[in-house]
């Protein structure tokens, strides 16, 4: 029975220290690349730049279209993001060692995009304000933007991270990842910038809430098990 | 004692591509024959002999194209999911072979829907496109095929590219439920149905029946289309095996 529990302990220890590890690694990589790391938020405010430039510099026009503006720029972000999430452990071997640890890639996959949100998606959401100013976006929408963004952001880096890990093997990877994973960030866009107007106009937010969480959840779930899956796929040819 | 036997018969049988490429040859014909006599006879009904509708006109008869190449597009998507399914769990190529032909035809059946909805949509409602949930959730599933297809041919190596385009294509099932009714909740959200199909107030017999035989007969063209793209694909990948040299060279 203690021999049992223990072994159950020590796989559990082993469990969030993989994933602590893997973060770790993820964290120690990327700082050292700092550029990747400011690039999608140079694009996500570039591409705010372009909207009252290209449509209508009239702040009362851009707070109505700011919710839908500040989403569809960080889902792009997220989106160019993505490429990088796998490549460089591909390029170097260590997507391969990874494949081939007896530790459940799940785990490892979710550490890694998990932590890759930290540094992209996390880091939209902080600087997301700042866009909302730039397009008259009411004080009153803020804590919805930012919420939205926090409880959405997650779901753009799992879906992502599948398209990621179907073209990871590709040379030209960057535009099929778009192809793959844009129609399914509809929904998720949907209820943000939803959320983001609920808050303008006065409304309850907590349904958008949910359903960006709802979303969540299913895809921490099952995201995971399509990514070491497409992977393995990735890594077999 | 042999094993439970969990599986019939003939889903090994057409887990071989020789033997596939048997029985869809038996059965090519018949569902050609089926397939012509349901849409010809179902155009002929539906254009000349139901009734027009005392709204619209004869500008409804369109949904006799409409409607099946809708239900299709959609029928479409979820056999190459199970196709996918199949060929991930079971390692068929032969299902890998069926995801890689239905999308295609899924494809230009999600066109032929869209199309057909646009040309309704100019007289009825006046515009070719209207932001419409349905019409959204249709663009989107073709988004969604396109995916597939693109993925498809980007990878050279044939079983990872079938296996990839099977995650992806499970990946999209999963989603699907959840976009149609995101798109239906954002719509009625943001623009008071301005248009509403016509409610039909339970289409009287002689212009259902003409539908379903049209539904049916685009069930059999599918069916029809998959079995010689199946075939084409068949011949193409196993092209380095003895029997498939024994046919081109006998013909």
């Amino acid at each position: 029975m203690t021999m049992q529990t223990n072994a159950e302990d020590l796989q559990q220890q082993s469990l969030s220290g993989l994933f602590w590890a893997t973060c770790r690694r993820e964290y120690l990589l990327s700082f050292r690349r700092k550029s990747d790391l400011v690039n999608p938020l140079i694009f996500f405010l570039m591409v705010a730049t372009l909207f009252p430039l290209g449509v209508s510099p009239e702040p009362g026009f851009l707070a109505q279209l700011a919710p839908g503006v500040v989403w569809v720029a960080a889902l792009l972000a997220t989106l160019l993001s993505m490429d990088a999430l796998f490549r460089s452990d591909y390029e170097d071997g260590s997507l391969e060692q990874l494949l081939l640890s007896p530790q459940p890639l799940f785990v490892v996959v979710l550490a890694k995009v998990l932590a890759h949100w930290s540094v992209t998606g996390l880091a939209l959401t902080l600087m997301a304000p700042l866009l909302g100013v730039m397009l008259f976006l009411p004080a009153e929408g803020m804590p919805g933007l930012m919420l939205s963004l926090l409880l959405g952001t997650p779901t753009l880096s799992l879906m992502g991270a599948i398209g990621a890990a179907l073209t990871v093997g590709l040379r030209k990877g960057g535009v099929l990842i778009s192809l793959l994973v844009l129609p399914l960030y509809i929904p998720v866009l949907i209820f943000g910038s939803s959320a983001v107007q609920a808050a303008v106009t006065g409304l309850d937010l907590g349904g958008y809430l949910a359903l960006l969480g709802a979303l969540l959840a299913l895809a921490l779930g099952l995201a995971p098990l399509a990514i070491s899956a497409a992977l393995r796929i990735s890594m077999s040819s | 004692m042999a094993e439970k036997k969990w599986m019939p018969r003939w889903f090994y049988q057409l887990a071989s591509p020789r033997w596939c490429y048997q029985i869809t040859g038996k059965l090519l014909p018949w569902f050609a024959l089926a397939a012509g006599l349901l849409l010809i006879g179902g155009s002929f009904w539906a254009l000349m002999f139901a009734p027009a509708d005392y709204q619209q006109g004869n500008s409804f008869r369109i949904i006799y194209l409409h409607v099946p190449s809708a239900i299709l597009a959609q029928s479409a998507y979820m056999l190459m999911a199970v196709a996918g399914a199949v060929g991930l769990i079971w390692k068929m190529k032969v299902a890998d072979m069926v995801l890689k032909s239905a999308a295609p035809i899924g494809a230009s059946m999600a066109v032929l829907a869209l199309a057909t909805g646009a040309i309704w949509g100019k007289p009825t409602w006046g515009s070719w496109w209207v932001w419409d949930a349905r019409l959204t959730s249709m663009l989107i599933l073709f988004f969604l095929y396109l995916g597939v297809m693109a993925l498809n041919s980007a990878i050279e190596n044939e079983s990872t590219a079938a296996q990839a385009s099977a995650v992806l294509s499970l990946v999209g099932v999963v989603n699907i439920p959840i976009i149609k009714y995101s798109v239906e909740w954002w719509n009625t959200l943001h623009q008071p149905a301005t248009f509403t199909l016509t409610e039909k107030p339970a289409m009287p017999a002689e212009m259902w029946v003409p539908l379903l035989v049209m539904v049916i007969g685009f069930y059999c063209f599918f069916a029809v289309s998959l079995m010689m793209r199946l075939r084409n694909e068949i011949v193409w990948r196993e092209r380095r095996t003895g029997w498939v040299r024994e046919l081109l060279s006998k013909q």
